[in-house]
């Protein structure tokens, strides 16, 4: 019984990375009707940040409060900027173009970022170490051991979705945004810049990746040049679960997710993890395409 | 760039002899592994190009069917000691039943679910092949028999660089005469505009489903030929680089395009050959291509002969300006 719970604890944990990540997804699709294929990837840069932020700092003995910090402000920002740049350049021009075109040009913009990376000189291929160890120890309660690291990054996890949830409920952006989703042309007809509010959704998104992307490193402790391939797959599976589009029900996407992955390796062995994962997501097209809340997608092809 | 109906058959046929002159004028191993080479992503990329380009559905995991083509006739020879013929059957039937239990949901769905559903279904098949005993694990399967034809068999790479010019020359008749065949003009309405299509009465979610299914079979049948061709396979070879590397080939060439994608397949096989020093960058050239193609010229390299399918009323002779206008599939939002 231990087992069972301590896998639901291990996967609450996992599925506040994903429902971090699959927010992006959900609130460029939401607003755009948009597959960001590079969005994972924009997470693993925003890991290659802080990995560097971190070196550079410790090298030089600094404050570890101060570099985590600085890590998350750096990875935030620079991934944040990343994802306005991969809208305006990739997807823009496209934006009345058939909806295969974009995809393409997604594909295109995953593999540039995926690929760029190998190219910056200390990135390259292999795996790095993230040059941080915040100390294992932690507490058990009821048997279920839970680490200070997993409480911070679970912590860190919430505040985040919890400010974006209050800025899409309560800023005047957040509005702007949302009647994007309902109905872009009578948006534009209320005075709403499109463009602007286009390229302020996908900063807030990749920005969460960026975040995202920080963490893992702290959590998985190594980091590779095509971990955004895969947590990109997870978390839009999760989008999915939760119903694509919809804030609260991407992070419950992300949290199930989470907790059925786990208990799927727990039970399963871990090297069918993923297989279980993915399984998952094409069981739920075929029975509940729109997800726990998700609005209807069928009709429109 | 499109050749008109008179000059094709000259053009395919000086292509076909140099083809089949080339090794001779360059028998050295190498030229004939790269043809060998070249002669996969070929014939794969025309199966994708029935999916992707007539069809206008992004398949992201192709490689897995080809995987479970290989698969099947490399667990089937070297475990259970079938003929080469004997796994194809069951490498049809597999390819085709998981083709239905994929795409037999997802094709009702958003045409982006389908690509995110199969660049899954790849790793699942990857994974799966890495895990389970039958299929060698991350090591594979080796020492494949070699392919008996009559009483001959097939070792040398010579040979099979002429069996994959006639796979290439079989799927490339094939596309085309299904291009031109009732499925195939489905299949460019659905393209061109679905919902148009499905107030014509199109079943549009069964003419996906056959689009889907044909390409997986055919990656199969490629995947039985790869594993008797290498003698042994493993899970890399299938990895999701290598569905980009058929979707690129078939991208760049020009969707729907039979002659482009073969020139696809040739630039996406020989590129990374050419440019030994920059290989570690090819995916990121391939990369930028990709979106700069999108933006200036998502027909392609050589644009689809979209009159070529859809023919004229002899009343109103070049009623379509000639492949000026193509629209690269699906339908805006």
């Amino acid at each position: 019984m231990n087992l069972f719970w301590q896998e639901i604890i291990n996967g609450l944990f996992v599925g506040a990375f994903y429902a971090l990540v699959a927010l992006g997804y959900s609130m460029v699709y939401g607003i755009i009707r948009l597959i960001n294929f590079a969005h994972g990837d924009l997470y693993m840069v925003g890991s290659f940040v802080g990995f560097t932020t971190l070196s550079v700092l410790f090298g030089r003995g600094g404050n570890m409060v101060f570099g985590l910090a600085l890590a998350f402000m750096l990875a935030i920002i620079v991934v944040g900027l990343l994802g306005t740049g991969v809208e305006r350049i990739a997807y823009k021009p496209l934006r009345n173009a058939p909806i295969l075109s974009l995809l393409i040009s997604a594909l295109g913009m995953s593999l540039i970022l995926e690929n760029g990376v190998l190219v910056i000189p200390g990135w390259g291929s292999q795996f790095l170490v993230y040059p941080f160890n915040l100390p294992s120890t932690g507490f058990t309660v009821f048997g279920v051991s839970v680490t200070y690291m997993q409480l911070l990054i679970f912590v860190s996890c919430l505040l985040l979705m919890g400010g974006l949830q209050m800025f899409v409920q309560r800023s005047i952006l957040g509005k702007a945004m949302r009647a994007i989703a309902l109905d872009k042309d009578a948006a534009q007809l209320m005075g709403i810049n499109i463009n602007q509010m286009v390229s302020m959704t996908f900063l807030l998104g990749a920005a969460l990746a960026g975040a995202a992307g920080v963490m893992a490193g702290l959590y998985y402790k190594e980091i590779n040049f095509m971990m955004g391939f895969e947590m990109g797959l997870k978390a839009f599976t999760a989008a999915v679960i939760g119903g694509i589009g919809n804030i609260p029900g991407t992070v419950i996407g992300g949290f199930v997710l989470g907790v059925l992955e786990a208990l799927g390796s727990g039970y399963l062995g871990s090297e069918w993890q993923n297989v279980f994962a993915f399984a998952i997501l094409i069981l739920l097209l075929v029975f509940k395409p729109t997800g726990i809340l998700g609005e209807k997608i069928g009709g429109r092809m | 760039m499109n050749i008109g109906r008179k000059q094709r058959l000259p053009v395919v046929g000086v292509a076909l002899v140099a083809a089949a002159l080339f090794p001779l004028l360059f028998p050295d191993p190498y030229y004939v592994e790269l043809g060998v080479q070249i002669g996969f992503y070929m014939v794969l990329a025309v199966g994708l190009n029935m999916v992707a380009g007539f069809c206008g559905l992004l398949d992201l995991g192709y490689a897995a069917f080809f995987a479970i083509g290989a698969y099947t006739t490399g667990v089937g020879m070297t475990r259970f000691h079938f003929s080469f013929w004997l796994t194809i059957p069951f490498a049809i039937l597999f390819a085709a039943v998981a083709g239905v239990i994929v795409g037999g949901p997802t094709l009702r769905l958003r045409s982006d679910y389908l690509a995110i559903v199969t660049l899954g279904f790849g790793e699942i098949v990857r994974i799966t092949a890495n895990n389970l005993a039958i299929t060698g694990g991350a090591t594979g399967i080796f020492a494949i028999p070699p392919l008996r034809l009559g009483s001959h068999l097939i070792t040398a790479k010579i040979d099979y660089y002429y069996l994959m010019m006639f796979l290439v020359v079989l799927g490339v008749m094939g596309a085309y005469s299904l291009r031109h065949s009732r499925v195939g003009r489905a299949w460019h309405f659905i393209r061109e505009d679905e919902d148009a299509a499905l107030a014509m009465g199109v079943n549009t979610a069964l003419f996906k489903l056959y689009a889907y299914i044909t390409g997986a079979v055919w990656a199969s049948m490629v995947g039985a030929v790869y594993a008797v061709s290498m003698t042994a396979i493993a899970p890399e070879s299938f990895s999701y680089s290598q569905s980009v590397l058929i979707l690129i080939a078939v991208i760049l060439g020009g969707l729907g395009s039979i002659p482009g994608v073969l020139i696809g397949a040739v630039l996406v096989t020989a590129l990374p050959e050419i440019l030994r020093e920059v290989s570690t960058f090819r995916l990121l050239i391939f990369g930028i291509l990709m979106v700069v193609f999108m933006i200036l010229r998502p027909q392609g390299l050589w644009p689809e002969n979209v009159r070529g399918v859809f023919k004229p009323m002899p009343s109103v002779p070049g009623a379509r300006p000639d492949g000026a206008t193509y629209s690269a599939g699906g339908d805006g939002d």
